[in-house]
């Protein structure tokens, strides 16, 4: 039954129905009636709505379990071959069905460590610089977008840049200070990695920075500190969780950095004798040899480089992301 | 020692081309406590943090002028020698969070890289929390945080941690406007104590505050100085009919 024809009947003041008993009272209701219908609609909208987000959100959780899970099962076959030995085993030797993750393992944690010490000072830096010296204007935010920049370009980029530019420079240091003039290695690795990182650990300290009351520093002015003393004093201890935090993230950052490393690291499964030697790190194994592997073990082996990967990046990130969160509500 | 202490010649301070204080003339006498009264916006707070420079500290604020200390332009002098001269206590408590109230008194050593023996930094807390009516109350928790004090306890030790760098002159933006009664007569006492050894320039909201606590009042409207004479003139029998006006009420 079409209600709205009946409802427009009684409301209607031409209508016999609406003649008769056109009080206003009843018209009130009858429109009341409409509204509740009205808002019914609404309701069930909602619901719909709000059922799509939580699918939506549940299918990123499921999908990020997912890859855990199919990493786990596709390590099986390696997991059973070389147990837990695979993780500090020197040899990495795909034609004799030897895997040691080792030398890979080492690689990621040498470039890595090794970036974040290079990349700190810079990205403390730019920081400070843009949360304190100069938070506002043309030129902070010129410098600003530039930083942000730095994380936009795409990794191969970099890649061919390191290739371009930093192996030959590497090179000639390399012979300068007497060592084997690869140019493709650690070092070079971590450079790369090091620029890579700065906007991680920068944008996160700038916003730190700004968050310190401004109350505290104007104490610290009034008992006489200068800038660099209300720097070291007030901002850096009130704001030393977050700069860690910024630090680990950056750290989860170039763990995983694959393209760009791969492309200058030289590519070697032997240990790395010096900062200076070839290597490879997990990612960039995985890279360079997964369209190579021809059976079924040696793939299962790469897998499992991923999945000690995947599990140490997502603590690092864990942990990062858990550090802000204390930071930002104290 | 009697005389003046801190004397403005001219002094007139801006927020870019905003004009906040306008041509203030006025001289403090040493060992007095001069309050600052007026409406919102008068330009009363940008004064006193001209007085040691630390208008100056916020982007786009320049001032002219001469701010003389003992006959000295502080604009002659280095901003941190002249803000150890004359010290500063805020409108809210703002001790550092994260030390404890004993390196909290002794801050402006520390910020300041002054090394200390620890008989000499013990000497300098206990002194510094006792003219501020602390020590009683916080002796046995030296080494906890400063913030976990009650706001006016925290308000005094603000008090003390400026007064531990010994400035001859204190300066208090509204420092009991955060304060419940109780901690603000606490304050208002502490006052009279500590003139005996300081020049205490109050800027103040609360006109009561200023006729209980002050020898000379200073009227603050629209960024000019209106009026400044001894309190119990000011009260009694203010010149300038904008000052009768504000004192009795009629704008606030």
């Amino acid at each position: 039954m079409d209600t709205s024809l009946n409802n427009d009947l009684i409301t209607r003041p031409d209508s016999m129905l609406g003649r008769v008993i056109s009080s206003a009272k009843l018209r009130d209701a009858v429109k009341g009636i409409k509204r509740i219908k009205r808002s019914h609609r609404q309701i069930r909208t909602e619901n719909v709505f709000k059922k799509t987000l939580v699918i939506v959100a549940l299918s990123t959780i499921v999908l990020v379990l997912g890859i855990m899970v199919t990493l786990a099962w596709q390590s099986t076959l390696s997991i059973k071959a070389s147990g837990l030995g695979y993780l500090w085993g020197k040899v990495w030797d795909p034609v004799q069905d030897i895997f040691g993750a080792y030398p890979f393992i080492l690689g990621t944690l040498l470039t890595s460590f090794l970036a974040l010490i290079i990349s700190i000072p810079f990205s403390f830096a730019v920081g400070i610089f843009l949360g304190e010296y100069f938070p506002n204007g043309l030129a902070s935010n010129f410098l600003k977008n530039t930083v942000e920049l730095i994380a936009a370009v795409p990794s191969v980029i970099y890649g061919f840049w390191g290739l371009a530019v930093l192996v030959p420079i590497v090179r000639s240091f390399e012979t300068a200070i007497g060592v084997t003039p690869v140019g493709l290695g650690i070092f070079t690795s971590s450079l790369i990695l090091a620029i890579m990182i700065i906007p991680y650990a920068a944008s996160l300290a700038r916003s730190m920075i700004q968050m310190v009351p401004s109350n505290l520093k104007e104490a610290a002015y009034s008992l006489g500190a200068t800038r660099w003393e209300v720097i070291r004093s007030v901002i850096l201890p009130y704001t030393k969780s977050g700069l860690f935090a910024g630090i680990l993230l950056s750290l989860g950052r170039a763990l995983g950095e694959t393209m760009a490393v791969t492309m200058v690291i030289g590519n070697t499964s032997l240990i790395p004798k010096n900062i200076f030697s070839p290597g490879n790190t997990m990612a960039s194994i995985i890279a360079n040899e997964f369209t190579e592997a021809d059976h079924p073990v040696y793939l299962s082996a790469l897998i499992e480089l991923g999945l000690v990967l995947f599990l140490v990046t997502v603590v690092i990130n864990m942990l990062g992301r858990r550090i802000i969160k204390q930071f930002t509500q104290d | 020692m009697e005389g003046t202490i801190v004397k403005s010649v001219d002094y007139n301070a801006y927020f870019g081309d905003n004009h906040v204080v306008k041509n203030v003339n006025i001289d403090i006498p040493r060992n007095n406590v001069i309050a600052v009264m007026g409406p919102s916006g008068c330009g009363k707070t940008t004064f006193l943090r001209g007085i040691n420079r630390m208008h100056e500290l916020i982007p786009g604020a320049t001032s002219k002028g001469k701010i003389l200390l003992n006959n000295e332009d502080v604009f002659d002098m280095h901003p941190i020698f002249v803000r150890l001269k004359i010290g500063m206590v805020f409108q809210r408590p703002n001790p550092f969070p994260n030390l404890s109230i004993y390196d909290n008194v002794i801050a402006g050593y520390k910020l300041n890289g002054i090394k200390l023996p620890k008989a000499e930094k013990d000497k300098i807390v206990e002194h510094s929390l006792t003219r501020v009516a602390l020590w009683n109350e916080v002796k046995d928790s030296l080494t906890k945080k400063g913030s976990f004090l009650s706001g006016g306890q925290q308000q005094r030790l603000c008090i003390a941690r400026a007064v531990a760098m010994e400035p001859e002159v204190l300066l208090f933006d509204e420092p009991t406007s955060a304060l419940d009664p109780i901690s603000t007569s606490t304050v208002e006492e502490l006052f009279h104590e500590l003139k005996k050894n300081y020049t205490l320039i109050i800027v103040t909201h609360n006109m009561q505050q200023a006729a209980r606590v002050s020898d000379k009042t200073a009227f603050f409207y629209m960024g000019e100085l209106v009026e400044y004479d001894e309190t119990k003139q000011m009260f009694t029998n203010p010149t300038d009919i904008r000052t009768q006006n504000y004192i009795t009420g009629r704008f606030s």
